[in-house]
């Protein structure tokens, strides 16, 4: 007989409790395995697969493609590709940073205002982070468009011809990433920022006279819990980004998502692009790794 | 002699771990019907554990539950005549306190016109009746305390089990409440079982206390027993303050670095401590002629029915009526009668 | 209450600002009576009245709603009964870590990965099934993937809140298991459920990537169609359908704060 145990007030066995739950997990479970986990190891194999001359799958096993990621082809060593790479890095950086930069004062301010109109003002943060990300990256068009100021100041130092849009290119590309991702930073900020304790803000005052330092000891520190979640929710998905670019950067500022697009697309490459995913995959998973670790810190503060 | 209870609850030889941790090693004890009983320890006892065994939330690893008669061990909870008043109150936030308190009696299917008359009745006798439409959230700590109790008591079960029901209210409410727990309690004439970690509440509300430590049960009594006679250092400290002598064991009282006290027995052990409580201790302007300490005053604190006194050799602490001023290093003699000093256990 | 700083409220108004400025533009030019250039030529409704007669867009709609609503439907029960099985069943600690790996995937990586490995599965399941041709069907599996997670976290966070005393004072009150689940478990879950259901619902009518990957000719979503237009060109058209789908989408994350809030 299996073994008895109370669980959640009912008498029953372990392998009673253990079927039941079982059943529970299955399909959901099983659904994710299937379109899921599978699919991700599969995505690994094929990575190692080539391409055959109709974009058919060859499976004779080569490390071709990741070799061709790092830049080396049948014409010698190019950097084409790792500079997209790295320039996908840098992107996702100067996002989170300026988002960042920006979301310090918006959390502050809404946390100043009366309990009535903070959710208001919460509100509005939250509506750009559920609208739909094409409509909020091709409305920088019109923002950009030649007849506006943006782009008549840009044309009057000559940065772009006249009577051209401010677009596609990367200064587009930033500002329409940020636009994208500030949310993702102030509402986990928001949520630290709430609870602030002002006793400590207060003390830092007397204690140091500079701002910065006040900052840097009293207010950094307590708001980070909230601060490191906003960052990998930009970080990461910044580095993927794939709708942004395409609109805003065209050829000219092509980000890794825009390449993986591109071989599962047109170029009908999928080892390739399988390959790319898991270089991104790779960037995912050491920024996931550093910010376990911070939020590991951070718990013992 | 126990032998036969009717209503009564035993618990025969429980002994329950968690993993490593043992949280009830080889515990009985007799409840008999009618009594209020407390369970008294530290967090962490195993007071709470031995409250859901008999409820039925818990499986004991071995021993036996008996209630009245009948042996309940393996019975689900649902099939106990017992019923709990949780720490949390673990009220339903989604019913109403009509709905709350009627809980019991619907999953049981009794008729409407039983369910209504059994729940008023109840919410009466704890002045809920106004609260019957509103929900557990709208309620204060102690109204929702006492829907808690409702919900318990209307199934009118051999057994109510308390898990420390006192512990969310104020101090001020709480010694109100005890009382009226006590005044309820006598009133039903039903078994109550408290557990708690509040030795003054224990005094208050309890017919009979057992003393647990350690997932054991160290010493059964009424408060006065537990609180005159404390078998152990213990059950002396945890039961308020004690003053400690350790000493040799003498025929008839016990050598002690302030000289030789006598004991109303003779100590069984050779080496070994005795306990005295602040208030039982003596001070004369003479010297006493037995049991008798010379002692200078280092702490005076007024406490408005008492001065308590803190006093070197020591440090021992003395409480006093309040009508005499004590200045910093008074000297006093105290008097340590024999009847106040308690052999404690190895 | 705390008063900000000025230099902190202008710098907060300017990026509420930043953020709003682009879609009041798109706003305001859905009711711009030029179709070319962006001169303000007088106020119309023609670009909205003319979207109810374009097939393309109806369709487009259709699609983006038929697929919101299966796939939230079927990802709500399955994620719910995850949650269940996850959180009130008790797991080992391994098993436990491995379950809360792989729920958090979906959240934690860039939706370009799972549209990547899913257009490679699909491509795949083909040799085996004419089904998983690029099209609804996929796009439906490829939303619930991620559904999934997403309700199962919202649902077991509430299991969490509900706790276990509840559940033991029901017993202790004699509830048996159906009357348990009637009157205690689904009653005190069910905001939950709601919430999660809501939250995969505005998922999946924002999603563009995974439908990007795996949709068919025949299978345009609005998103999808936006895009499609948008690098031909912006048409003021684009701009109303834009500004409709903005409205409902606030008007679901108020009704989701509603319910949440509850």
């Amino acid at each position: 007989m299996s073994k008895l145990l109370v669980w959640y007030g009912e008498l029953t066995t372990q392998r009673n409790l253990a079927n039941r739950g079982l059943a529970f997990l299955g399909a959901g479970m099983l659904w994710l395995m299937i379109f899921l986990v599978l699919p991700g190891l599969v995505l690994i194999v094929v990575s190692f697969a080539s391409r055959g001359a109709y974009g058919q799958l060859e499976w004779d096993f080569t490390i071709e493609n990741y070799k061709r990621l790092a830049g080396f082809s049948l014409f010698g060593w190019t950097a084409d590709y790792i500079v997209i790479v790295l320039r996908s890095v840098w992107v996702a950086f100067v996002t989170t940073l300026i988002s960042v930069v920006l979301s310090y004062p918006l959390s502050f301010f809404i946390c100043a205002r009366p309990e009535r109109t903070r959710y208001l003002w919460l509100t509005l943060v939250i509506i750009p982070f559920w609208t739909n990300m094409v409509i909020r990256t091709y409305a920088w068009f019109l923002i950009l468009a030649p007849e506006l100021p943006l782009a008549k100041v840009a044309a009057f130092f000559g940065l772009i011809p006249p009577d051209a849009p401010l677009y596609p290119n990367s200064f587009a590309v930033y500002l329409g990433m940020v636009s994208m991702f500030l949310p993702f930073v102030t509402l986990p900020l928001y949520a630290s920022v709430e609870r602030l304790d002002w006793t400590l803000v207060e003390a830092a005052q007397d204690l140091y006279a500079s701002k910065v330092r006040v900052f840097m000891q009293a207010i950094l520190p307590q708001t980070l819990p909230g601060l490191s979640v906003g960052i990998i929710l930009t970080f990461v998905p910044a580095m993927g980004m794939f709708v942004v670019p395409d609109l805003l950067g065209g050829a000219k500022y092509m980000l890794v998502g825009n390449l993986i697009q591109q071989q599962f697309g047109a170029s009908r490459d999928w080892p390739f692009g399988a390959a790319i995913s898991m270089g991104l995959m790779v960037l995912t998973m050491i920024s996931l790794q550093f910010y376990r670790r911070r939020s590991k810190e951070i718990e013992f503060v | 002699m126990s032998s036969k209870i009717d209503k009564g609850l035993s618990v025969k030889d429980i002994d329950k771990s968690f993993g490593e941790v043992k949280a009830l090693v080889n515990v009985s004890l007799d409840v008999h019907e009618g009594e209020f009983f407390t369970l008294l320890g530290p967090s962490g006892c195993g007071k709470t554990t031995l409250l859901r065994i008999i409820a039925g939330l818990e499986l004991r690893d071995t021993g036996r539950v008996i209630l009245g008669g009948q042996d309940i061990t393996d019975l689900p909870a649902t099939k106990r005549q017992v019923n709990t008043v949780f720490q949390s109150y673990a009220l339903f936030p989604h019913l109403n306190i009509f709905e709350n308190v009627a809980f019991g009696l619907r999953s049981r299917k009794f008729p409407q016109n039983e369910v209504e008359g059994r729940v008023n009745r109840r919410m009466e006798m704890l002045e809920l009746q106004e609260m019957a439409d509103r929900y557990p959230h709208q309620l204060s700590g102690g109204q929702q305390q006492r829907v808690a109790l409702a919900r318990a008591l209307v199934n009118e079960p051999d057994v109510l089990l308390l898990d420390e029901p006192m512990s969310a209210l104020d101090a001020k409410l709480r010694a109100q409440v005890q009382v009226e727990l006590r005044r309820l309690q006598r009133k039903l004439g039903q078994t109550f079982i408290l557990v708690t970690h509040d030795q003054a509440e224990a005094l208050v509300v309890s017919d009979r206390i057992a003393v647990m430590d350690q997932g054991k049960i160290i010493q059964f009594g009424t408060p006065k027993e537990v609180y005159e006679q404390p078998k152990t250092l213990f059950v002396a400290e945890f039961l308020g303050a004690a003053n400690l002598l350790h000493g040799r064991g003498l025929d008839g009282g016990i050598q002690t670095e302030l000289g030789f006290f006598h004991l109303k027995q003779t100590p069984k052990w050779d080496n070994g401590t005795v306990a005295i409580r602040p208030e039982r201790i003596r001070i004369t302007d003479n010297p006493p002629e037995k049991n008798a300490v010379k002692a200078k005053v280092r702490e005076a604190i007024y406490r408005g029915t008492n001065i308590d006194l803190w006093l070197e050799p020591g440090p021992m602490r003395v409480r006093t009526p309040a009508h005499r001023n004590y200045e910093l290093g008074d000297e006093v003699w105290l008097e340590l009668p024999p009847e106040g000093l308690v052999i404690l256990d190895e | 209450m705390r008063r900000s700083h000025p230099l902190i409220t202008v710098l907060a108004m300017l990026t509420v600002g930043f953020l709003y400025l682009p879609l009041v533009a798109v706003a305001v030019f859905s009711v711009n009576a030029t179709r070319y250039g962006l001169v303000w030529r007088g106020f119309t409704l023609d670009w909205y009245i003319k979207l109810f007669h374009n097939e393309f867009i109806l369709e487009a709609a259709w699609n983006t709603l038929a697929l919101a609503v299966v796939s939230t439907l079927v990802a709500t029960i399955l994620g719910t009964v995850l949650a269940i099985g996850m959180d009130r069943f008790p797991w080992g600690r391994k098993a436990n870590t491995f379950l809360d790996l792989v729920l958090h995937i979906p959240v934690v990586i860039p939706d370009i990965i799972l549209a990547a490995a899913l257009v490679v599965a699909f491509g795949l399941l083909r040799l085996i099934s004419t089904v998983f041709e690029p099209g609804l069907f996929n796009m439906i599996i490829g939303h619930i993937t991620f559904q999934i997670s997403f309700v199962a976290l919202v649902v077991r966070s509430r299991l969490v809140s509900i706790g276990r005393d509840v559940e033991e004072a029901a017993r202790d009150l004699f509830a048996s298991t159906p009357y348990l689940l009637r009157r205690v478990t689904i009653p005190l879950l069910l905001p939950g459920i709601v919430a999660g259901a809501m939250l995969a619902f505005t998922l999946s009518l924002d999603d563009f990537v995974i439908s990007f990957f795996t949709a068919g000719p025949e299978s345009v979503t609005l998103p999808l169609f936006i895009f499609a237009a948008v690098r031909r060109g912006v048409t003021p058209q684009i701009h109303a359908l834009s500004t409709l789908v903005v409205l409902i989408t606030v008007i679901l994350i108020v009704g989701m704060e509603r319910v949440t809030r509850k």
